[in-house]
């Protein structure tokens, strides 16, 4: 099912924030969601990037039916949305701190979607059953929440938002709980099964190698604004603006004046070079992480870029270096309005 | 010292610590109620104020009293009538309290105004609100057709007007109680059945009914209790005090243990029938600490 969302706005007027998110509490009359427009299609999973507070997490409890937008337009398929509540929108949410029903087990977590569609018995057990194996979770139908670790809890969620066949998948921030090895096995899941079900999924979150790794596509926000979308490589590739260059990549993008114009540099793509180029400058800092030596280079302009060489180098800190570029691997922005410039 | 293990020296110090402590409470609590508890077993002459053991003579009495059987049965009405309807009334005004409204917190005062009023100052309102000629309910009953009753002065309408009253006042406690439950469930379970395609009824059944249940259990046990052992508001809203309401309609344990203590001096009879009500009270409390443990759910 393909959504659209056309010229999604959500302006929020002050006290009804600050309680329902306790994260990203916003000042009053703030406007979270500033005409938003775009098509997510069928089958495919969506980052929405962006620092907090840029509205990503306002603009999926409004494709959830959570809130309502103050104007602009919400269509699934081929059908207005706008006005349908949450309950009746049919679609699965997978909630940052998990929001299982802390008093029912794991079957009756999974089962109370279905219960609420009134689904008869024999039939909602068996989907129940076939969510739990496809989420690896068989063995613990009949513990309760508190019992379960977090990426277990994690699994249950997502069942229980699958188990009633929804059209659309929201995922709020889902890997933020949990540690940093168990979020890379759940980054995994999430995409196996996604994939395997070949349900259409909206992904928030603020990491952008999280967005990188999981999704078809990024949007980038910021401030309520859609500043990009586009493949994860070609946001990498070719940012729009300085924001986007700047957010997406770690160790991030390296940002220089050149010529009156915002030059940005990843860090892999300078080279070691023997005469003076792009940029010279003494190592200020050297550290080796496994095959990659990182270091960072300030110039006598006291301008600093990072760079990758090889971890085997003789450099050491203090030592003058000069790093060269290819022409094509220069991002250039207009300093003014932050746009990129210079291509076509 | 380690901790782990009682010394008899360390366990000698605790004790020499806790000694006043103890003394007080031995003295004024401990004492009387073992000494009740022997009271109930004799009588006492009134003449020369001799102690007589009788053995279970006051309980023998009290099984054919058909005063104490109105005093039970009245008992178990009110606890009946009072505590359920109280919780599920404060639970629907809790839920409204809880939204986000203009004002919520002057209507939260409001309410939890009668907890904090003398159960004098209320007994005589009420006693005005239940006034045959002049009352506010019986004004408001004409518009629904219904012919004034004397709520107060008639033996048969007494024990319901004991109970509106009685109802009524509990509701700020319960009311406190129950917000503050509120106030710690995770506001993200609600946007969770929501989507799920819960209404608004499916997401009180399922996520504040059985998360509220500590506090709801709590009010049970509390309300019970408290209403087992009724008496100053039956002492206040009917006047004169001699006898427990009209024709001793409202009689209540509490207030035949009074009346015998005080009206016929019979110290036994009366502490006889305490023991009576602490028992009953005993077995109700682990009842409901029984049937609590399978419906009420912790974190």
């Amino acid at each position: 099912m393909d959504v659209h969302l056309k010229g999604l706005t959500m302006a929020f007027d002050g006290h009804e924030t600050a309680s329902l998110f306790k994260r990203g509490s916003a000042p009053s009359k703030v406007i979270a969601v500033n005409n938003f427009s775009a098509t997510i299609k069928s089958g495919e999973m969506v980052s929405l990037l962006g620092p907090s507070g840029c509205g990503k997490s306002t603009t999926l409890m409004l494709l959830a039916g959570l809130y309502r937008p103050t104007s602009g337009q919400i269509i699934f398929g081929g059908e207005d949305v706008t006005r349908i509540d949450a309950e009746k929108r049919g679609i699965g949410m997978v909630f940052q701190n998990y929001a299982l029903y802390p008093h029912l087990t794991v079957r009756k977590n999974i089962l109370f979607p279905l219960k609420m569609k009134k689904v008869p018995k024999a039939e909602a057990n068996k989907k129940m059953e076939e969510m739990a194996r496809l989420v690896q979770i068989e063995h613990l139908l009949d513990r309760k929440p508190g019992q379960l670790s977090g990426g277990q809890q994690q699994r249950v969620a997502i069942a229980r938002a699958l188990v009633k066949e929804p059209k659309l998948l929201l995922l709020d921030e889902p890997l933020s709980n949990l540690d940093a090895r168990l979020r890379l096995e759940m980054r995994e899941e999430i995409r196996r099964i996604q994939l395997k079900v070949g349900i259409t999924a909206v992904f928030v979150t603020h990491d952008q190698e999280e967005a990188m790794s999981i999704s078809d596509r990024i949007m980038l926000m910021r401030d309520g604004i859609l500043q990009q979308e586009c493949h994860p490589q070609e946001m990498y590739r070719k940012p729009v603006n300085i924001f986007a260059a700047e957010f997406i990549g770690s160790p991030p993008i390296n940002m220089l004046d050149r010529d009156g114009q915002r030059v940005g540099v990843r860090p892999e793509h300078f080279t070691l070079s023997q005469e003076q180029d792009f940029f010279t400058g003494k190592i200020s800092h050297l550290e080796t992480i496994g095959r990659d030596t990182l270091i960072r280079v300030q110039s006598a302009e006291n301008e600093t870029v990072r760079t990758f060489v090889d971890g085997n180098t003789t450099l050491k800190i203090d030592d003058t270096c000069h790093l060269s570029v290819k022409p094509e691997n220069i991002h250039r922005f207009n300093p003014a309005t932050g746009e990129r410039v210079g291509d076509a | 010292m380690d901790g782990t293990r009682p010394t008899l020296l360390g366990t000698l110090k605790a004790y020499i610590y806790l000694l006043p402590a103890l003394l007080v409470l031995g003295t004024f609590s401990i004492y009387p109620l073992f000494r009740s508890l022997f009271m109930a077993f004799t009588t006492v002459h009134r003449r020369t104020l001799e102690v007589e053991e009788v053995g279970l003579h006051n309980f023998r009495f009290l099984m054919d009293d058909p005063r104490f059987a109105l005093a039970l049965r009245n008992t178990f009405t009110f606890v009946l009538g009072v505590v359920p309807v109280a919780i599920l009334i404060s639970l629907g005004i809790a839920v409204l309290l809880n939204q986000k409204i203009r004002g919520a917190t002057f209507f939260r005062s409001i309410f939890f105004l009668p907890f904090v009023t003398s159960t004098i100052a209320i007994a005589m309102v009420w006693n005005w609100i239940f006034h045959e000629r002049h009352g506010l309910l019986n004004y408001f009953l004409g518009f629904v057709g219904v012919d004034p009753r004397p709520w107060i002065d008639h033996p048969d309408h007494a024990m319901t007007a004991l109970i509106i009253m009685s109802i009524w006042s509990r509701l700020g406690f319960n009311i406190i109680i129950l917000l503050a439950g509120m106030q710690t469930i995770d506001k993200q379970l609600y946007l969770a059945a929501k989507v799920d395609g819960a209404s608004a009824w499916h997401r009180f059944k399922t996520v504040t009914v059985p998360l509220l249940s500590p506090s709801i259990f709590f009010l049970t046990v509390m309300g019970v209790i408290g209403s087992f052992r009724v008496f100053g508001e039956i002492y206040a809203l009917f006047p004169g005090g001699a006898t427990a309401g009209p024709a001793n309609s409202a009689l209540t344990v509490v207030y035949y243990v009074f009346q015998r203590f005080w009206d016929d001096r019979n110290f036994g009879l009366a502490t006889a029938a305490a023991l009576v009500l602490f028992v009953i009270i005993l077995c109700f409390t682990l009842l409901q600490f029984w049937v609590g443990k399978k419906l009420v759910h912790y974190k």
